[in-house]
């Protein structure tokens, strides 16, 4: 009779393989076997000896609380620039398209002198921002105020202020670098801000408990966003305004 | 309601970081047990712990949704404790002369097992012995042994986890299991 393998024994203890029945039958037949696969056993159960600090049932807090600083949720993990949704690249393509056509509009138009083109130019631009911007925050601040303005102690269905606030943060990003590029530091401080809360509202549930939206309430008043918003959507509307008589002035 | 791992999985990609925390608080545990077992020190597997969620969350979207999550964290953390061990390796080497061909085995050069099996089973210290014996071992038999012997991971999967053919894992759990008889079974029948 074959006596067993050291690797058979292994398997066999593990669980491991197909040959289990018939390395069972040979140890139940033979003493030899038996007694190398109780050697075997003796060490295997001695190595689960060997001791493990235990950590406590707040563990898993205490790593999360070291790890939360280390993330950064201001966007999707792992999801590029690349793997934007198609609504996000729309809305891009439309801010662009309409830079490029304002460049066009100041660079072709034929009857202003040269120097006033490129002031118009610039007009113009500045005007589509403004009024895009504008639009923007009007949008945000309707998402905001239904959330400051829920009953308290109620649960709150957010599911299409959600689906509005994920498309909003894909806009929010574009002006923000947009005005951070003209230099807007005040509109950018203000869409800097709005970005997180977007955020947090768009990863949300669907359904709020009265909790989540006290919290959320108190976040959004807490930091003043609702105000700033409201004072930049107004300071923006007032901008367009009075950039808009004199580029169609210019440009008729 | 609790969270399953695919939903939180779900919701931590669209970046809700509660759901995050979720998975965190949940593995944390074992992933401290795996990777203390790995290193065989706390401090290096409290870091293994906190890489470990910090490459699964960086990772998140390649995730298999059909996969289980829990396999694979442990997979990047028995990577990430690899990657630790490595590093202790080469600093150590940076301070120690290195072994010359044809040393002794260092399992030969452990403490002879023999002298007062009973105290050292009572005082705990063949636990211990363990501990020095795992230490001992390669960098790829250590880690097939604790996923098989720790953590009950199939041969395949520690194949998959370590990057290897299923024969080359089983080899090293092997290779781990024989250089821990070695070195144990004197005590152990001597203690018994």
């Amino acid at each position: 009779m074959n006596h067993l393998t050291e690797e058979q024994f292994v398997l066999y203890y593990y669980g491991e393989g197909d040959e289990s029945p018939a390395v069972r039958a040979h140890l139940d037949a033979c003493e030899t076997c038996r007694a190398e696969y109780a050697g075997l056993q003796r060490v295997l159960n001695v190595v689960d000896t060997a001791p493990v600090p235990e950590r406590g049932a707040n563990y898993g807090a205490q790593v999360w609380n070291r790890l939360r600083p280390a993330i950064k949720w201001d966007r999707p993990p792992g999801l590029s620039f690349w793997l934007w949704p198609a609504r996000h690249w729309a809305a891009a393509a439309l801010v662009a398209t309409l830079i490029v056509a304002a460049f066009l509009a100041g660079r072709y138009y034929p009857k202003a002198p040269t120097g006033m083109q490129t002031a118009n130019a610039g007009k113009v631009r500045e005007r589509i921002l403004l009024v895009a911007v504008g639009d923007h925050l009007d949008r945000s601040q309707a998402v905001l105020l239904e959330l400051v303005n829920a009953q308290p102690g109620e649960s709150l269905d957010v599911a299409s202020e959600r689906e509005r606030a994920g498309e909003l943060v894909a806009d929010n990003r574009l002006y923000r670098q947009t005005a951070a590029h003209a230099g807007d530091t005040r509109v950018t401080s203000v869409l800097d801000e709005l970005e997180p809360v977007l955020l947090e509202i768009a990863h949300g549930p669907d359904l709020l408990t009265p909790e989540q939206v006290e919290s959320l309430r108190q976040r959004i008043e807490g930091d003043g966003i609702l105000f700033k918003v409201r004072v930049a959507g107004s300071t923006v509307r007032h901008r367009e305004e009075k950039a808009a008589p004199s580029v169609i002035q210019n440009t008729l | 309601m609790e969270l399953s791992d695919s939903v939180a999985v779900a919701q931590a990609r669209a970046g809700n970081s509660g759901a995050f925390r979720v998975l965190v608080e949940r593995h944390s545990r074992n992933l401290f047990r795996l990777a203390y077992r790995m290193t065989g020190h706390q401090q290096d597997a409290e870091d293994v712990v906190q890489e470990t969620f910090l490459r699964a969350y960086r990772q998140l979207s390649k995730f298999d949704d059909r996969a289980s999550f829990g396999t694979w964290l442990y997979r990047i953390a028995a990577n990430c404790s690899l990657d630790l061990i490595r590093a202790r390796k080469r600093r150590n080497a940076q301070t120690e002369a290195p072994a010359e061909e044809g040393a002794p085995d260092p399992m030969q050069s452990l403490p002879d097992p023999a002298p007062q099996p009973d105290r050292l089973a009572m005082s705990g210290e063949i636990g211990q012995k363990v501990a020095a014996v795992l230490d001992q071992l390669s960098e790829m038999e250590r880690t097939a042994f604790v996923l098989r012997h720790y953590e009950g991971m199939c041969i395949d999967d520690i194949g998959r986890t370590l990057g290897v053919e299923p024969n080359a894992a089983k080899h090293s759990v092997f290779r781990a299991v024989q250089k821990l008889r070695r070195a144990l079974e004197p005590l152990v029948s001597t203690a018994s």
